[in-house]
């Protein structure tokens, strides 16, 4: 009798037992990384979520944990997204057209170019906050241990986050679009202008938004360029001395604590407020390419 | 023995006389048709690989000339050359002569974007801006710098591409909405509104339904009062049906056999290649034997 004749049974247990394996493997490992997730956002809740409230927001941080606040923080944070927004959106947009829409990939230095943005996206942070406090800090260009100088780099940051998003975007936009419009007559320029970088601003938007809520995060790269940890005003300007939310946070949590001035609580509430911010911050960008997104 | 030195006749319209096509005048000549295109021995080659060879024929003004032949015969290739798309891939590369009213399209001065505005391109798929349909037409008039009304220039447009009843009381809406015949029709809307001198047709109907595909070439004949139309189809019932003139493009295997390359076997009256071809590849063609 022939296989095809037999009837059609189980299968072999040893089959069916690897694949049982398997599925419960990939469910442990993702068990394991939503329980942690879920550990620590419970565990900041319990701790903060008292802390949280109008006077945390609006208070600045004090040696009595009663009346402490996260104000100075939180405007600096604030003012350090509007600095990283400013640079990143022109000169990512600008990068990215270029090696879209211009650059010849036969040639060698575009490669490079191209080659080094892939590399830089992996650099670690402190590399940045270092390259920060030689050059924009101190050295050639010198702004001292400011707004702008912390706003730059943490741009220099995520500045191959967005050229690489901005990329994709472009390439999203199919050929037949700059075909149509090159065939009407119009330049290379006016179509990138007027048809291939409005078809993109949804895919570049929401990639400047997770660029942002990378660098809404960072913390190495501001201590190295000199944020402040204890701050009782807010940021006047770009040349104004700073802190910022995580640096805050940090501060809090290295303080010792004792039973009348207990910091940990404001920690957890500097955590949580963070934790919102980004969460508002990447349903944008969720919103935006869902309402915005074109078809082809 | 000496061989005398003779004066090689000038055929060839003189270049300087050729006169800026803004101001042509929209009158369908009587008599042998002024040519628009003269290709000289033209080869378009992708790297070192030519794609097409050795082409040479005129097109005729006012006059529908169709282009046809099997896959890969390089007839899209040939068609892209005549308004300079190909520049836009870059390792395209034209050999010979592309002479449009006598003039040299690949010299050296002549600026890609100026022929584009004077040579529309309608191509396979409608590709329709992600616009509204008023902002699809108007697109072109406002890159060039048009003067005059919009909303006259949009009108007359879609009129002339028999769009405008079906899209008037929504052109503030995307044309994404529309039909593919409709935002085929759109794209040709768009082509005319910059006033061209040529439109070039890359299998417009490959998409579309035969209702659709009907419209299109019933445009066409009109069109061609005003303007000179030439058009790549693989549907040979299209070309007898809507061209003046038909040229039969083949392929031909290199002596290893790897390259394929597109070379013109007939170039004639549309009703002579459908009815009386010289060439029996034509023949076994359009008769259905080989295709």
């Amino acid at each position: 009798m022939s296989a095809h004749q037999e009837a059609i049974g189980r299968r072999s247990g040893a089959r069916r037992a690897k694949d049982l394996v398997f599925m419960v493997a990939l469910w442990a490992c993702l068990a394991l990384a939503m329980g942690l997730l879920a550990i620590l956002l419970v565990d900041a809740v319990v701790d903060g979520a008292g802390e949280l409230d109008l006077d945390f927001i609006t208070s600045f941080t004090s040696i009595s944990a009663d009346k402490a606040g996260i104000q100075a923080a939180l405007w600096g944070t604030v003012w350090l997204m509007g600095v990283c927004a400013f640079f990143i959106v022109p000169v990512g947009v600008a990068t990215a057209i270029y090696l879209e829409e211009y650059a010849d990939q036969t040639r060698w230095w575009n490669r490079v170019i191209e080659l080094n943005i892939q590399n830089l996206a992996a650099v670690p942070s402190i590399v940045y906050g270092i390259l920060g406090l030689a050059f924009l800090v101190r050295g050639p260009i010198d702004l001292g241990q400011v707004i702008l100088a912390g706003g730059l780099t943490l741009g220099l940051l995520v500045l191959p986050m967005v050229i690489i998003a901005g990329r994709e975007a472009l390439r999203a936009v199919p050929p037949s679009i700059r075909e149509g419009s090159m065939a009407l007559g119009a330049t290379q320029w006016q179509t990138i202008w007027r048809q291939v970088l409005p078809a993109a601003v949804p895919g570049i938007a929401t990639g400047v938004i997770l660029a942002l809520s990378r660098a809404i995060g960072e913390t190495a790269p501001l201590i190295v360029v000199g944020a402040a940890t204890v701050i009782t005003f807010n940021p006047s300007g770009l040349d104004s001395d700073f802190t910022a939310m995580p640096i805050q946070i940090f501060e809090w949590i290295s303080r010792a604590s004792n039973d009348v001035n207990n910091y940990k609580p404001l920690a957890a509430a500097g955590i949580l407020l963070l934790i919102i911010m980004l969460l508002f911050m990447n349903s944008i960008a969720i919103w935006l390419r869902n309402r915005y997104e074109q078809k082809w | 023995m000496a061989e005398p030195v003779t004066e090689q006749p000038e055929v060839r319209v003189d270049v300087s006389r050729a006169e800026p096509t803004t101001e042509r005048e929209r009158i369908t000549p009587k008599g042998p048709r002024e040519p628009i295109f003269q290709l000289e021995d033209v080869t378009v080659s992708y790297g070192d690989k030519a794609a097409v060879r050795k082409v040479t024929f005129d097109i005729a003004r006012n006059e529908i000339t169709a282009l046809i032949g099997p896959s890969g015969c390089g007839k899209s290739t040939l068609i892209r050359c005549l308004n300079r798309m190909n520049d836009l891939i870059p390792t395209a590369h034209v050999e010979g002569k592309v002479l449009y009213h006598g003039q040299d399209l690949y010299a050296s001065e002549v600026d890609a974007v100026e022929v584009r505005k004077r040579i529309g391109m309608v191509f396979q798929k409608p590709n329709p801006f992600p616009k509204s349909i008023f902002d699809n037409i108007a697109f072109g008039p406002r890159v060039l710098g048009m003067k005059g009304s919009m909303d006259e220039i949009v009108e007359q447009a879609l009129q002339q591409a028999a769009l405008w009843d079906e899209v008037k009381d929504r052109l503030k809406t995307n044309a994404f909405g529309m039909s593919g015949g409709q935002q085929q029709r759109l794209c040709i809307a768009r082509a005319l509104a910059v006033s061209p001198d040529v439109i070039l047709m890359d299998e417009p109907c490959s998409a579309l339904d035969p209702i659709s595909t009907g419209k299109i070439e019933e445009l066409m004949m009109g069109l061609k009062q005003n303007y000179s139309i030439v058009i790549v189809t693989h549907n040979m019932q299209q070309a007898a049906r809507v061209s003046d003139k038909t040229a039969f493009f083949t392929v031909e295997l290199d002596e290893s056999g790897k390259t394929r390359t597109g070379r013109v076997v007939e170039f004639d009256d549309t009703e002579k290649i459908f009815t009386n071809p010289s060439d029996p590849r034509t023949e076994a063609y359009v008769t259905g034997k080989v295709g």
